[in-house]
């Protein structure tokens, strides 16, 4: 099998990471690095788990090939703490606000939260349904989740 | 009465932090050492016998480490009727049928190799209509039953039939009747987490499963039952739970892709994992029980209910798993939503060449309560009541023993319809027939368990170290309901320590005591009451021992500050407000003196007090810990299928306003209503979580979801064809807590799990119907259902 060797920023740490060519970046994040917050939950770019922050735009890593990723910035919800474990305000909010059930789409769910938050930092509810509109959830019926990005908003805004 | 420091608060998850930063394993993160990855050969064909399977390109490719048939493992039987073998060799009933598997060291090198075996079909004429299976002539789908005797008819043999009063008796005594057929349709559970399980055996055959199952000690009965048939009697079997990514009722039975792990993992001697793709999870995993109703009821000039008669036909698929039993539960609400004196219902279950369903939230609930619902609207019309009124009127009430002998103990639901009445400004919006137009239905549910097995029970192991960590091993399972956050709660509460101090370990059935399974909504109310049972025992044990440390404390206090300083004046106390267990309580981690709740020195944390019991010098050290196990004192239901088979029972009512267009029949949902009997909120935020979260997959059975099937064969297995819901259709779902404070549960909590979903379709139909007068009476109510009734409507005209 043809390999590639691509080098890129994960989480703030340069990486490089040998893997064959036709791998997609989740499977290149869970596979080489261990990284497994993001999840598949479909592998062809339809719900959203797997949303990893490319470059600070919120990608479907199952569908991104790994080539792609040569010399950008990959963040992914591990990426997301500080380093001396506080939650960011997502993570935080998720909790306080039930924004999480089952969790399984909660790792792409914050990683889309956070690239509209980055970007826009006082969304409408509408923006943040649209910004989260291609991660699928089967458990809250997104009310509390939508819930949880304002309260974060808040937060965020709090600290600046 | 006291006041509640945890209970009825919005506790945080803070128990669940790995899910918010990417460190909780779910099956999808586990890999054990030396796994090989499981892949499944289906059929394709949904109906034809096998000539020949051909696995020998297969078993050369490297990398593959075992292929296996139906000829390559014993000819035992699975499943609730045992009408299907692991893997089939003579004949496939559906395309999901598993004819070989492959275990290989790559997923990818799986599924070539499964692409390489080759199997030789001959076609056989399908049955995929339900009626066309039932008649006399039809082909029959089984030949055998799992005795072995001649099978005549597509009609599974089960009981499904509920008589009581009078049918004919309550004919006479209507004024007004109203007969409607109504139909449901597959849907699928659509977990995010996809289906999967790691089956490890040690070198003494011993099976750790680590799989999502939600009734784990059924899961590991069903594997000893197999054990049995497969010369493994012997083995012993764990199931252990990673975190489960959604179950909505997936996780009930034991899957086939489960065998077929468990037998490759036999074969290789290494952990084998399946893990399905979510086209798997589509078409090879049994969905929601589809249901077609004739439902007729009759009220008298005042609008008393006086008789329900229903039949309904069940497409059961090519083999039989929890779906088939869903009409004991589709009893519930066609005897007991509402009083009604004289019932009537049967259900006949017909094998077809279709896909094979089973449970989802709301078991059978959602289809019956369709039926009812929408007929009732449809009754109210025929007797010129309003559709709320009628329902007022016939409203069930404490202290009823309705027709199946459910024993209603307290009841909301007069105030939930009369609370999403006036949220919807009812009076004035209804009968408008301008494109807007509002509608409500009602539910019926278990709430205090479900006496569906000969045990309902819960068992919890609760231990207090003397670091004050209080660790519960339940029996339960998890799937993302917030149990480590509602049972602490009740825990802390119960305990007198805090939410944080609990650590919850579930889903695995070596640390467990037995737990009939978090289905039902049957989980906070039935581990709660194990919880609080468990929690006075513990309590007691520390009292106990506080009764001999604190006067030891005491004494070693006054001692040290008499050292510290020459003056100080010893206090006069009087132990004797501490001497019995009685006189002491724990709040917030501290015992005190209930006597004396303020005197410093009869306060100190719980760890002291253990940490003086444990570290004693002698052999008379003491560690606390207590089980307890709660089976409610419920019934199974009996031949005629009557039985108060809960504790309780929860009822809520959803009101909708739709806006319906009439150019492109797409319906809106302006306003969602959902006011729920919950008996009392432990924790409102994770209630209204599960208000939320049940009435979206109740609007999407309404309006959007639907497995398409043609010929038997799934043709959209995937989520841009199948149309679950998105953050943007954006439903404004109002949940209504009604608080009716349940003498049975846990600080007077029902369970919520799946009431939500249950009215939420019928209600979106009737308003539907308010608004353009046309009935849609199946689902899922799609634009094209819509416009073709307002054609065939205008055409009437």
């Amino acid at each position: 099998m043809k390999k590639i060797t691509v080098s890129f920023t994960l989480n703030g740490d340069q990486v490089e990471a040998e893997v064959p060519s036709t791998w997609n970046l989740l499977r290149t994040l869970r596979e080489y690095f261990e990284i497994t917050g993001p999840k598949e939950g479909c592998g062809v770019g339809e719900c959203g788990a797997c949303t990893v922050l490319i470059d600070g735009k919120a990608v479907n890593s199952c569908i991104y090939p790994v080539a792609e990723v040569e010399g950008k910035t990959v963040t992914t919800i591990e990426g997301l703490a500080g380093e001396d474990g506080t939650l960011h305000p997502l993570q935080k909010a998720f909790l306080e606000n039930n924004g999480v059930q089952c969790g399984f789409c909660t790792s792409g769910m914050i990683m889309s939260a956070k690239a509209l938050l980055d970007e826009n930092p006082d969304p409408d509810e509408d923006e943040i349904r649209t910004s989260l509109s291609g991660n699928l959830c089967r458990c809250t019926g997104y009310v509390q989740i939508v819930e949880s990005v304002q309260k974060a908003a808040e937060m965020m805004k709090d600290k600046s | 009465m006291s006041e509640y420091l945890y209970v009825g608060k919005n506790i945080p998850r803070t128990a669940e932090v790995d899910k918010v930063t990417g460190r909780a394993i779910y099956i999808n993160d586990l890999k054990r050492p030396g796994m090989l990855y499981g892949k499944i050969k289906y059929s394709e064909y949904a109906h034809a016998r096998i000539k020949h399977i051909d696995t020998s390109k297969a078993k050369k490719l490297p990398g593959v480490r075992a292929v296996i048939t139906g000829y390559d493992i014993p000819d035992v039987r699975v499943g609730f009727l045992r009408d299907q073998t692991v893997l089939k060799k003579d004949k496939v009933r559906q395309f999901r049928d598993e004819v070989a598997a492959v275990a290989a060291i790559s997923p990818e090198i799986a599924e070539e190799a499964c692409d390489l075996i080759e199997v030789e079909y001959e076609e056989l004429p399908g049955l995929f209509d339900p009626f066309e299976a039932m008649k006399e002539d039809a082909p029959l789908i089984h030949e055998v039953d799992a005795r072995g005797r001649p099978i005549r008819t597509n009609i599974l043999p089960l009981p499904w039939k509920f008589e009581a009063g009078d049918i004919e008796e309550g004919r006479k005594a209507s004024a007004y009747i109203v007969k409607d057929s109504v139909e449901t349709t597959w849907v699928n559970q659509c977990c995010m987490g996809t289906s999967g399980c790691i089956a490890e055996f040690d070198m003494n055959n011993n099976l750790t499963l680590y799989n999502q199952a939600n009734v784990i000690f059924w899961d590991k009965r069903r594997i000893m039952e197999y054990f049995a048939q497969i010369g493994l009697k012997d083995s012993k079997v764990r199931i252990v739970n990673p975190i489960v990514g959604g179950s909505f009722g997936t996780k009930l039975d034991t899957d086939i892709y489960e065998f077929i792990a468990i037998q490759l993992a036999l074969k290789t001697r290494r952990p084998v994992k399946i893990l399905f793709t979510r086209e798997e999870e589509f078409f090879a995993l049994p969905p929601r029980q589809p249901a077609i109703f004739e439902i007729e009821q009759g009220c008298d000039k005042d609008g008393k209910l006086t008789f329900r008669w229903a039949k309904a036909i069940l497409d059961n698929g090519a083999y039989t798993s929890w779906g088939a039993t869903t009409p004991s539960v589709m009893m519930m609400p066609m005897s007991s939503l509402y009083r009604v004196p004289n019932v009537y219902f049967e259900a006949k279950c017909v094998y077809t060449n279709n896909i094979y369903c089973q449970a989802m939230r709301g078991y059978g609930n959602p289809q019956a309560t369709f039926a009812v619902e929408t007929s009732m609207d449809h009754l109210a019309e025929e007797a010129g009541i309003d559709p709320a009124e009628l329902r007022l009127i016939n409203c069930n009430h404490s202290g009823d023993v309705t027709p199946m002998r459910l024993k209603i103990t307290s009841c909301g639901l007069e105030e939930c319809i009369k609370g999403v009445k006036e949220k919807l400004d009812w009076d004035k919006k209804r009968g408008k027939r301008n494109g807007r137009g509002v509608g409500m239905a009602s539910l019926i549910h278990v709430a205090g368990g479900a006496r569906v097995y000969k045990s309902d029970g819960h068992g919890m192991i609760i231990k207090v170290d003397e670091h004050g960590h209080v660790d519960v091993m339940s029996g339960g399972t998890d799937q993302g309901q917030g149990s480590p956050t509602a049972l602490a709660q009740i825990i802390a509460e119960a305990l007198g320590f805090r939410p944080d101090d609990i650590n919850l370990v579930f889903g695995d059935t070596a640390f467990g005591l037995w737990d009939a399974g978090t289905h039902a909504s049957r989980h906070t109310f039935i581990a709660g009451n194990a919880a609080l049972e468990a929690c006075a025992k513990v309590k007691r044990q520390i009292l106990e021992l506080a009764v001999v440390e604190l006067p030891k404390l005491i004494k070693h206090q006054i001692k040290r500050q008499k050292r510290k300083d020459p003056d100080f004046k010893e206090p006069d106390l009087d132990f004797s407000l501490i001497a019995n267990p009685e006189d002491l309580d724990i709040r917030d981690r501290i015992v005190f003196s209930k006597k004396d709740p303020e005197n410093p020195y009869f306060r100190t944390e719980v760890s002291n007090i253990l940490r003086e019991a444990l570290h004693v010098g002698t052999g008379k050290s003491h560690v606390v810990v207590a089980e307890a196990f709660y089976d409610p004192p419920t019934e199974m239901l009996d031949r005629e299928f009557k039985g108060n088979l809960s504790c309780t029972y929860a009822f809520g009512t959803t009101g909708v306003e739709v806006e319906v267009d009439e150019k492109t029949g797409e319906v809106k949902i302006l306003q969602l209503y959902a006011a729920h009997d919950v008996g009392k909120a432990i924790n409102p935020t994770l209630i209204k979580g599960q208000i939320y979260g049940a009435g979206y997959i109740g609007v999407g059975y309404g309006l959007t979801e639907e497995m398409k099937l043609e010929k038997g064969r799934v043709m959209n297995p995937n989520f841009l064809d199948y149309k679950m819901l998105t953050a943007k259709d954006n439903i404004p779902v109002t949940p209504m807590i009604i608080e009716t404070d349940e003498k049975d549960g846990p600080y007077g909590a029902k369970g919520i799990g799946e009431p939500g979903l249950v009215p939420t379709a019928p209600a979106i139909a009737n308003a539907v119907y308010d608004a353009i007068g046309v009935r849609i009476n199946d689902l899922p109510i799609t634009p094209e259902k819509v416009l073709k009734a307002l054609k065939e409507k205008r055409k009437e005209k």
